[in-house]
């Protein structure tokens, strides 16, 4: 295993903030001004939407104190700036406030959501992983072969079909020909309910894991096959390590570095098709959430499921960004490159 | 069709659910009854704005009333032992049934019946019965089980009224998201977005459930759904929205398909205050150049039921109107000549963009084209109908579907946000609502029917058809869910 010389990296300059210290504040205010910048973007998008909220909480038959009640009650009354000074207010204290319609505390309810919600990604997220790494290095390592090739193939489809299609036709098979597991739906009981919340789960995560795996997998195979064709490659096999060795110890790292800022996305991306997911399943989530809020101008729903989105899409960019300076130093002074 | 009718008049007549007597098996007195759902409530009190969901899973089942419309549309007492009203008819005494507690294990008391009409009268309260309840002056409780309810004017509907209002105990604290009510079936659980399981009261003052369990489940999408029924995730579908996925159903021995009779109307409703719709010869004129037979077909293939005016068949005073103003172009071109339209005339459609209502406004557009009348399709969301429409009265004509039971009293309201304005109609329905006794009720109503089919008031384009599709074991629902209602507590399945 011993190779004649030791990978060398760069000594961290003592007498200055380390590099990736001073990286992590940096990215830190950018997060928070991307933060602050979505919440007005979503302030003022759901205002710009025709009917007045009021009108969720009413039917026909209502009386003008009754509409004039519910006005009042949602703030549709209040000028547009005491809207916002109270929605940013609100924010700061991490209070969502609560449903126009269901009266509920919107944080609890993304709590409750979350419990289906981030399962379904994780265990998407996980099997995609799983389906792209070694199928994708497979691929780029024997491109010349016949499998290597199908796979190849195989992925492009996988990219080209809509993912409620893919769910649509898992159900088919799984659930209503085969009968092995259910077809949606989430147990009354939830997790207490291990079994059967696990099962109901396995449909929506293969689901999300085939669609992401596929478009992950052309990501690993080009990351690959840039590896394969490098000089660091060819001079580690010169100095007479073995391919498996010098593609595991060199290829890597090296390789991982434009595979991580795509894991970083296609994680965000899991995470936002869970919406279409929990549709074609009937899952009690976040994205099933947003959908009927958004039917029922139920605003603090809206607002609380899109906040909490946002927030997680940029932590998981934030992240991958600096796992990126972590694996590759020579990034860590660097700021632009996916802030 | 005749199936169909068949079965319609049956349930009509026998006022009990079809497929109990069709089926006589021995059943599991302690079965949970799994009942598919779109319609998930969006909290637990009818006066908040929750949604026809709660109808659906509470009403008759966990929360009683006074009295209680069953589901063959006639009023029953539950709650009342006997009542009787002053010859004046403003004073209605009533007399609670003894040995009633709620789920808390408190026994009922008039006071609590006080709490809960008060609760629906209440400013904040958003039911939509309020405005009908608006004669109540005073309610005096004289002893625990005597109400005495006075009232401004006669108001022969209480009895119906007050079918819509949940008995709540007066303790009870946060029935948004909790309950106390008199029936059959407590609240067990309750998971938001998911579902809702109710199980057996032990303690209940009259026959108890026929199973033990019923869990709701709520479903987001219709296909998921009827998906669920076909791998056994759930007993009963409650309202098959899409007459496709019944291809899956009918035919199949594992299921029953049950039509019953909806209360819900797809009506093309014009603007009668703007021009030229003030004028009953336009709006004669485009409803005999509405092939309507054609238009349900279309939509719901051999399911629904035309209709000639607003009432549908299970309102008392519905009478078979479908022949005024019956399909017939030419006779529609002649009234258009003659209301000074020869050459037709424009209008705009705001079209709610939900189904059936895009399709439906392409098919009149389709029609009246026939005719020399141009529809502008106008696409808008539920909520801008709300404001544009109902609020504002800003349109020329619009569709919706209207989904209450004896809702023709809104024709007596000018006020509405159709604009119709027939002074006999409104004495009628006034008149209809001081009577003295049922039969004049229904006398007069039926009356006011008559005049609104003549006059064209609306365009009522048809019956939405109520389908409900069941696992062959589990009978004993109610068919029509009138009122959204959904009795669960008949429900029996055999094992």
């Amino acid at each position: 295993m011993a190779l004649p010389f030791r990978p060398g990296y760069s000594v961290p300059d003592k007498a200055r903030i380390p590099p990736i210290l001073a990286y992590t504040i940096r990215r830190t205010l950018i997060l928070i001004a991307s933060l602050f910048i979505a919440a007005v973007v979503l302030f003022v998008l759901l205002r710009l939407l025709p009917g007045d909220p009021a009108n969720a909480l009413l039917g026909v038959g209502a009386t003008e104190q009754q509409i004039a009640a519910a006005r009042a009650q949602v703030g549709s009354d209040q000028p547009l700036y005491v809207q916002f000074a109270a929605f940013i207010g609100n924010l700061a204290r991490l209070d969502l406030g609560t449903s126009f319609v269901s009266r509920a505390s919107v944080l609890t309810e993304i709590g409750n959501r979350m419990a289906v919600t981030l399962p379904l990604t994780l265990f998407g997220f996980v099997l995609a992983v799983l389906l792209a790494l070694p199928l994708g290095i497979l691929a780029a390592v024997r491109s010349d072969k016949w499998y290597g090739t199908a796979i190849s193939v195989v992925s492009q489809l996988g990219i080209a079909i809509p993912v409620f299609w893919v769910g649509i036709l898992l159900v088919t098979l799984f659930a209503i020909n085969l009968r092995w597991l259910p077809s949606g739906g989430f147990p009354l009981r939830g997790w207490r309910n291990f079994g059967e919340a696990a099962t109901g789960m396995i449909l929506p995560s293969l689901t999300i894991g085939l669609v992401m795996g596929a478009s992950l997998l052309r990501y690993v195979r080009a990351a690959t096959l840039d590896v394969l064709g490098s000089d660091y490659l060819r001079t580690a096999r010169a100095l007479g390590a073995s391919f498996p060795e010098a593609l595991v110890r060199h290829g890597l790292r090296n390789g991982s570095v434009p595979v991580i800022s795509i894991l970083g996305i296609e994680l965000a991306s899991t995470f936002l098709g869970a919406v279409v997911i929990e549709r074609v399943f009937s899952l009690p989530g976040l994205g099933s959430m947003l959908l009927l809020a958004i039917q029922q101008r139920d605003y603090p729903n809206v607002q609380g499921v899109l906040f909490v989105s946002t927030l997680l899409v940029l932590i998981i960019g934030f992240a991958a960004d600096i796992a990126q300076r972590f694996i590759d130093p020579r990034l860590r002074g660097r700021v632009s490159a996916a802030a | 069709m005749t199936t169909k009718t068949i079965l319609l008049a049956a349930t009509l007549l026998a006022g009990v659910a079809l497929p109990a007597a069709a089926f006589a098996q021995d059943f599991n007195p302690d079965a949970t009854i799994r009942i598919g759902s779109l319609y998930e409530p969006q909290n637990l009190d009818n006066t908040a704005g929750a949604g026809q969901g709660i109808n659906e899973a509470f009403n008759g089942n966990v929360y009683e009333a006074l009295f209680q419309l069953t589901d063959a549309g006639s009023v029953e007492p539950k709650l009342v032992e006997s009542y009787e009203a002053s010859e004046d008819g403003l004073t209605y005494t009533f007399t609670l049934k003894a040995g009633v507690t709620f789920h808390s294990g408190e026994p009922l008391t008039a006071a609590d019946v006080k709490y809960s009409i008060e609760r629906v009268t209440a400013e904040q309260s958003k039911s939509s019965r309020k405005r009908s309840l608006s004669t109540i002056t005073g309610i005096e409780t004289p002893d625990d089980r005597t109400l005495v309810i006075t009232l401004s004017a006669r108001s022969i509907s209480l009895p119906y009224n007050l079918s819509y209002v949940w008995v709540v105990n007066d303790a009870a604290t946060d029935i948004t998201a909790a309950e106390d009510g008199t029936g059959p079936y407590s609240l067990a659980e309750w998971r938001r977005g998911s579902a809702l399981a109710l199980e057996r009261f032990d303690g209940y003052w009259g026959e108890p459930a026929s199973n033990g369990e019923v869990i709701y489940t709520y479903f987001t999408d219709a296909t998921a759904l009827n998906n669920a029924l076909l791998t056994n995730a759930v007993d009963i579908i409650t309202s098959v929205q899409s007459p496709d996925s019944l291809a899956q159903f009918s035919g199949n021995p594992a299921f029953t398909v049950t039509e019953g009779a909806s209360t819900t109307k797809e009506l093309l409703a014009y603007n009668d205050r703007v021009a030229p719709f003030d004028n009953v010869q336009v709006r004669k004129a485009l409803a005999r150049a509405t092939d309507k037979a054609r238009l349900l077909n279309s939509i719901w293939g051999d399911y629904g039921t035309l209709i000639g005016s607003f009432v549908p068949p299970t309102d008392p005073w519905y009478v078979d109107l479908t022949g005024v103003d019956a399909y017939d172009v030419d006779s529609a071109k002649a009234l258009l000549a003659e209301a000074g339209y020869a050459d037709g005339f424009e209008f705009t459609l705001d079209t709610p963009d939900y189904d059936p209502h895009p399709i439906v406004a392409q098919f009149l557009q389709a029609e009246y084209a026939k005719i020399g009348v141009t529809v502008n399709i106008n696409v808008i969301t539920a909520n801008e109908w709300y404001t544009k429409i109902y609020q504002e009265r800003n349109f020329e004509a619009t569709l919706q579907e209207h989904v209450n039971h004896r809702d023709i009293v809104f024709y007596g309201n000018p006020d509405f946000y159709w604009g119709y304005n027939n002074p006999e109609v409104v004495k009628l329905i006034a008149d209809a609502e001081a009577a003295g006794s049922e039969a004049e009720q229904v006398e007069k109503l039926t009356q006011a029917n008559r005049i609104i089919a003549d006059d064209a008031a609306g365009n009522w384009l048809y019956l939405y058809p109520q389908i409900v599709v069941s696992a062959a074991n589990v009978t004993g629902y109610p068919v029509n869910g009138l009122n959204s209602q959904f009795f669960a507590y008949d429900i029996e399945k055999a094992e």
